[in-house]
This record gives C-alpha cells, structure tokens and sequence, in this order.
C-alpha cells in the first residue's frame, strides 16, 4: 500500500539562459524568464522541473549555471538539468548550483561506464539517464526500439529495453523516456515502448513525448505504467495549467499530490 | 541572532538545503562549514546528506567530524535529512554492512521492493504522505498527511518506537521522521518539499530543542 503520487514534470529549453518554444502565460512579464516561468509551474502545483540546457557552444553553457543558482533560491521542488552533462565535474558544478539531479544522454551512450562513477559519487538518487528511443519494428513485427542521438537523427543500434536495463544496472535512479517518434506530434505517447521500459527496470521512468492533451498524461501513467508524465507545450501555452491535470489524473483515480 | 551550521562533508547537494533554510531564515545566518570549531559555535545545526553512507562515514572521520556531531545532537536543535538521518542510527545493511553514529539505537534497512504484478520501484522517489504520529514543535502549522518529496532506497528501523515522529506507507509503513528531545531527523527532503518543507525548516529555526 502506498500513497505515492505520480509526479507531474514541466519541462523547459533553455537557449544561453533564456527558455525558448515561447511560453505563453497570461500572467507572466518575461516569456524567456527561466526563473519567472519556473515561480509559476511552482504555483501550479509541479512537482519537479526539468531544464533541458540544448545551448550550442560550450561556452555559452556556463550561463545554465546562473539559471539554476537563480531558481534554486526561490523555488523549492526537486530541479533536474540536462543537456551538456559529460563529466564528474559538470555533475558537481550543476548540484553545487542548487540542482537536484542531471540528466545524462549522450555522455551514457559513449561512455556507459560515465554512469556508473557518476552514481557511485553522488549517488543513485541524482543520475537520470535520459533515453531517445525510435520504433525500428515494422507494422507485423514485434515491436522493438532503437536509442537515437543528435536529437533523433543518429542511430545506435542500441535496443532501447536492454539499454535501459543496463543504465538501471550500472545505478541510473530514473530513466526519462522520450519517444522520439512522438516528440513534438502531440499524439500522446509512445505507450508501447513506456509499458516495455518501465516493466523492465526497477527504477522509476518519466514519460516523455507527445503529449497534445490532459488524456495522454493519463494514459501514461494506466497504461504506460509510468511513474512520472513530462510535458512542455500544453502548459507552457497555458493550454492547461498543472493544477488542470492533476484534477484530470485525480478524477482517473491517480494518486497524486493536489 | 540564531546561528545555522549545514555540515558539509562533501555528500550531495548542500546549497539546496541552505538555500531553503535563507529563504525562511529571516536574519538567521546561515553558513555551510566543515569547520569543527564553526559548527559547535552554531546555535543550530542541520546535517543533510544524500549518497551512499560508507562514503559518509568515512568523509565525516576524515574531517574529524563524527564527534562534533555527536556534541551537538547532545546539545542543541539538530536536523538530520535523508542520510542525515540514516548515519543517526547504530548500523545500515547498506555497502554490505556500515556502522553508523550510534545516536539513535537502531538500523537501517533497505526496503523489501516486492514482487507480483506491479513490484514498488526502488529508490521511493516522489512526494508521499507523512503521517504525523505526536504533536511536535516542527509539526506545528502543517496539516497531517501532508505530501514531502523522498528519494531514498534504505529506511530506518529505530528500536524504540516512541522516537517515530511520522510514518510513510511504501510497501512497509516505515519511519519518515524521528525526534527525541533536541533530536528531529527526516527521510524526505524538506528542502525540496514546498510549502510544507519550508513550514518545517521554519519551525526548525525557531525551536529551542524541547519538545
């Protein structure tokens, strides 16, 4: 028995400090303000926040540093910051800001072993490895799924399940599952693949990808079997707020925190 | 003017701890130290932690720290979180066994995970109730039942049972908070709890250690 909510993650891009997909909020001064729009998801009701850092060069993505001390002294949820994270000292430098975890992507996928010393120095509870999944089964086969990179564009080879489950093995705390064929559709997500990977490890997995409505975060939780829903445009376009979907999810009879 | 060590072992996120404790602070001074002398100076003291509790230990001795814990959870408002408050107890099983403090009999444990169709994932990661067993200074003005946020794979299993401040239902209905006397420690994180962890490190600031 337990009465653990299901979470409900905003997301948030972030271009050389500014967040970027224009958010659209009524009440909000600063669409880019990374700190302002974080205060309001805070206000709704989320239950954690990721940042996704997809700044281009190296050097401007020291100014993500800036942006996580910032909303680190106002709002106090559990902060997850990806993009960039390759080494102990990126890891170090982001929960020194005030971040609770980092997601690792790339960096797993050259450098498995990454993962495992990232754990084992800061422990399992701050490693999300973020996985980029593609269906590479035709419409007769059983269904597979292939980890991509370069934001879908490059494939690995890696099926998706057994790659999570290595991840989970080598001390990943969650797993972030984008379906890199629904990203962006609003669609929903991929359920297949969100029932496949969270079936198959023990860690908590957050889905993530093409949620276009209140129903698909449900689903994802009933039917996917995910522990957390990620979503980026049907909140920040104030299509729905945070606290609407977790109305919704209630009326479901999901746990969560209201 | 009340004066607020964080201990700093080197162990996880330390500024988000310190960041909440600013934000309800008032004019408390805050400071984060590994100084001996600085912390048994402070008129409270919070020791956060997250991580694995071999390496805690073993950090806390190198820094000649163990000891100074020990004064201070004897003599003044102390704060254990998350680690914090399983490196209070005699042993963890984690690490295949580790000695811990010895401030708190007891152990830690780590939990069951289960099995059937839907098997508990492990770490608890995620907001859960906290139910409040007695009225405690730190309670005060938070609504029973509340929602914290934990990540943890271990829990503690004190042998006295009076010191259970609240219960947590994840598979096994186990200890989220103890306190006995100028000792509160929690599993879930308060500094990452809202509006109800920062009610709780408020409270913390103001309590003058009895109960």
């Amino acid at each position: 028995m337990t009465h653990l909510a299901k979470r409900i993650i905003p997301c948030l891009d972030v271009d050389k400090g500014r967040v970027v997909k224009g958010v659209r909020f009524e009440n909000i001064t600063d669409a880019g303000d990374p700190v302002e729009i974080a205060r309001v998801y805070d206000e709704q009701g989320a239950d954690e926040l990721v940042f996704l850092d997809i700044t281009a060069s190296a050097e401007e993505r020291a100014t993500m540093v800036h942006v996580v001390e910032q909303v680190a002294a106002q709002v106090f949820i559990p902060l997850t910051v990806g993009g960039g994270i390759r080494e102990v000292t990126d890891i170090r430098r982001m929960l020194n800001a005030g971040a609770d975890k980092v997601a690792i992507n790339t960096a797993a996928i050259t450098n498995p072993d990454f993962v495992r010393v990232a754990a084992e120095r800061f422990g399992s509870q701050c490693i999300v490895v973020a996985i980029d999944a593609k269906r590479v089964s035709g419409l007769e086969d059983a269904p597979a799924w292939e980890i991509f990179t370069h934001g879908g564009r490059k494939a690995t080879g890696i099926d998706a399940v057994d790659w999570a489950r290595r991840m989970a093995e080598l001390g990943a705390g969650e797993i972030l599952l984008t379906s890199m064929d629904r990203d962006g559709t609003r669609d929903g997500y991929d359920l297949e693949l969100t029932a496949a990977i969270s079936a198959a490890v023990g860690v908590p997995v957050i889905a993530s990808g093409g949620v276009g409505e209140l129903r698909h975060l449900a689903d994802g939780i009933l039917k996917g079997k995910a522990d957390a829903v990620l979503a980026a445009s049907i909140f920040h376009y104030g299509q729905h707020t945070v606290r609407d979907a977790k109305r919704y999810l209630a009326g479901c009879g999901i746990p969560v925190r209201i | 003017m009340t004066t607020v060590a964080v201990i700093d072992y080197g162990m996880g996120n330390i500024r988000s701890v310190s960041k909440a404790l600013e934000y309800v602070g008032g004019d408390a001074q805050i400071m984060v130290s590994y100084d001996p002398e600085r912390i048994l100076h402070a008129d409270h003291v919070v020791f956060p932690g997250v991580g694995a509790l071999r390496d805690c230990m073993s950090e806390l001795q190198r820094l000649e720290l163990d000891d100074v814990i020990r004064e201070c959870a004897r003599t003044r408002p102390f704060l254990g979180i998350c680690l914090g408050m399983q490196a209070l107890m005699d042993f963890s099983e984690e690490n295949g066994g580790t000695p811990g403090l010895g401030i708190i009999p007891g152990r830690t444990v780590m939990f069951p995970g289960g099995s059937g169709d839907a098997p508990l994932k492990i770490p608890h990661m995620g907001w859960n109730r906290v139910h409040q067993m007695h009225a405690h200074a730190l309670w005060e003005g938070i609504p029973q039942d509340s929602y914290f946020y934990f990540v943890h794979s271990y829990y503690i299993e004190p042998r006295d049972a009076a010191v259970v401040a609240a219960t947590t239902d994840y598979g096994v209905s186990f200890a989220a908070a103890l306190s006995r006397g100028n000792i509160f420690a929690a599993q879930f994180h308060p500094e990452k709890s809202q509006q109800a962890g920062l009610k709780l490190l408020a409270n913390f600031l103001a309590w003058d250690g009895e109960i």
